[in-house]
């Protein structure tokens, strides 16, 4: 049976989890007894926190682990993601502080609430099993409704909020139908033994599919992929934009992990079925992401559509189903955390009289008035378009590689022509901020931020003197996942 | 004598299911229908696992009930505080006025 040693045993598989576990419940009590005041302390001790669990996570072993009864895995895939989501997570935390004290939402439950969020997320990385994806994703969503809604005075926040849960919960509740079909049709829920049967089977039944496709579909929903994005840019526009960063950068990636682990992993012989669905579903975010942006008027809405688009593009890389793909998607990803970072702490940056602003026309005159910052929004605007050479070029072309190596030719011209029409809205921005006059002066940024985009720029622009290196951390976390 | 076999269970389930996302989104009311709706979701998904477990002779489906019954009162909970928030400054929870926001 289990005994406590075999407890101890597999609890090393979850090591870097249960200390940010820990570390999160003593924050939560220090915050407890020192109220909002200790709001500052407590953001810098979640920082602290993410990086020492970072450190546990970059020392532990990198051979593939499985842990309680096969349920958890830990292999360099899982270290690789949980480095990417703890460092997103800790960027936006140092981003949020400045910003919530000055819209006087820095209550100390915040930074709390992001660290319980982040757990979910690496929960979702390591799930080898159905039943732990779900317990996951509920973990990073729960913490999620509710900092959308945290301006409680504000009735766009409350708005969004509801929209958020309604959606969040309808997403989940689609998640779980999938389960339930993909368990009774197969008679278990853990990757391991569920590619085992598949692999047994001559046909695949019609109603394990259709469990397959209603799981795609309900983790879309969680990463505002088409057709199921409708919530996305409202809840942007209602979010505190603290929120709202956070929302674009850490969840994001950890949903896609948890997607290759599900299709390759679980259903690595059920290729057929999965690719068809993923190659609509790429298709279609990234055509709604390049024509739905170039009308709006507000910058957190165009950096909603901003975000589906490039969820579009990560998603070819799933599409090609091969080793390139998924090397591809893990590399798009980075790039594309590095690079909302950037934004969004400009986006943070975005005052007026020391209310935010949002209307893209107040960037007029940026170029004027503040030149580094209209410098720094330059360089990122032009990575996210994927301009060579800037990094987000380097992200794109993997993808449309391994695209075109699967024979997905279609997918691959399509990708391309609607980069071309997302570098409209990209370029209307840089546009305002040199050719226009400046209608109302920005207020003085504060220091943080600059140095936050300012380090997210230089990694932008200096990143074609080391691609390789983010590609070859990118290769050992995939040839974690998907045998060559 | 009718026999009620799986076939009977996943088919309650299913319509169970239909009714909810049917009651997501044609309700024209109030959104504690939807919360309602959720709840419906998640049980018919109960009983489609608890089924399951039962002819599969296998426990885990049980045990995933179990959580998704937990899960379920902590997201209800989120669900009407977030309600409640949203009641305070607008004075009603009519889901066709929830449209501040478009585009």
């Amino acid at each position: 049976m289990y005994s406590l040693a075999d407890f101890y045993f597999h609890a090393t598989a979850a090591l870097p989890e249960i200390v940010l576990t820990v570390f999160g419940m003593i924050i939560l009590l220090f915050g407890l007894v020192r109220e909002d005041k200790s709001t500052p302390q407590v953001t810098l001790m979640t920082v602290s926190a993410f990086a020492v669990t970072a450190l546990v996570i970059a020392a532990m072993p990198s051979e593939p682990f499985k842990g309680f009864m096969g349920s958890f895995i830990y292999d360099p895939f899982a270290q690789f993601m949980k480095l990417l989501v703890l460092m997103g997570g800790a960027a936006c935390l140092a981003m949020t502080l400045s910003y919530n004290t000055q819209e006087k939402i820095n209550r100390f439950e915040f930074p709390v609430l992001a660290l319980f969020s982040t757990v979910g997320m690496m929960f979702i990385i390591s799930a080898n099993d159905l039943m732990l994806a779900y317990v996951g994703l509920e973990l990073m969503s729960l913490p999620l409704y509710v900092l959308v809604s945290i301006r409680r005075d504000f009735l766009r926040s409350s708005e969004a909020g509801i929209k958020y849960f309604v959606l969040g919960a309808l997403a989940s509740g689609m998640i779980l139908y999938g389960i339930s079909l993909i368990y009774g049709f197969s008679g278990t829920i853990n990757f391991t033994r569920l590619s085992e049967t598949l692999a047994l089977q001559d046909g695949v039944s019609i109603t394990l599919s259709f469990g397959l496709i209603m799981l795609i579909c309900g983790v879309a929903f969680k990463l505002s992929a088409v057709p199921f994005h409708m919530w996305t840019p409202d809840v942007y526009e209602g979010a505190p934009t603290s929120v709202t960063a956070f929302l674009a950068i850490a969840p994001k990636t950890a949903v896609f992990a948890l997607l290759a682990r599900i299709l390759f992993d679980g259903f690595g012989d059920m290729t057929a079925q999965w690719q068809d669905v993923i190659w609509i579903i790429a298709a279609a975010s990234m055509i709604v992401g390049a024509f739905a942006a170039i009308p709006q008027t507000s910058i957190k809405r165009l950096l909603a559509y901003s975000t589906i688009g490039h969820m579009g593009y990560a998603l070819v890389g799933m599409t090609a189903a091969s080793f390139d793909g998924v090397r591809s998607m893990i590399v798009y990803m980075a790039l594309y955390m590095v690079m909302n970072i950037g934004v969004f702490a400009i986006v943070l940056m975005l005052r007026q009289n020391d209310r935010q602003t949002t209307d893209i026309d107040n960037l007029s005159g940026l170029g004027k008035t503040h030149p580094v910052v209209a410098l720094m929004m330059t360089v990122l605007m032009f990575s996210m378009a994927g301009i060579p050479p800037l990094a987000g070029f380097f992200g794109k072309l993997f993808v449309f590689q391994a695209a075109v190596s699967a024979e997905l030719y279609g997918l691959a011209v399509l990708g391309v022509l609607t980069s071309v029409v997302a570098a409209y809205y990209y370029l209307r921005i840089i546009k305002i901020m040199y050719f226009e006059e400046p209608i109302h002066v920005l207020d003085k940024p504060t220091r943080d931020l600059e140095v936050i985009s300012g380090i997210a720029t230089i990694f932008v622009v200096a990143f074609i003197l080391f691609p390789q290196s983010l590609v070859n951390a990118a290769q050992a976390a995939a040839t974690a996942l998907v045998t060559i | 004598m009718l026999e009620i076999g799986i076939v009977h269970y996943l088919i309650v389930a299913a319509a169970l299911f239909v009714t909810g996302v049917f009651g997501i989104f044609l309700n024209r009311s109030n959104v504690i229908l939807i919360l309602m709706s959720i709840e419906l979701i998640l049980l018919s998904v109960t009983i489609n696992l608890v089924t399951f477990s039962h002819f599969l002779h296998d426990l885990t489906g049980q045990v995933f009930a179990m959580l998704i019954l937990t899960i379920a009162a902590a997201e209800a909970a989120i669900g009407l505080a977030i309600l409640m928030t949203y009641f305070r400054k607008k004075g009603s929870i009519d889901v066709t006025e929830i449209n501040i926001m478009k585009g």
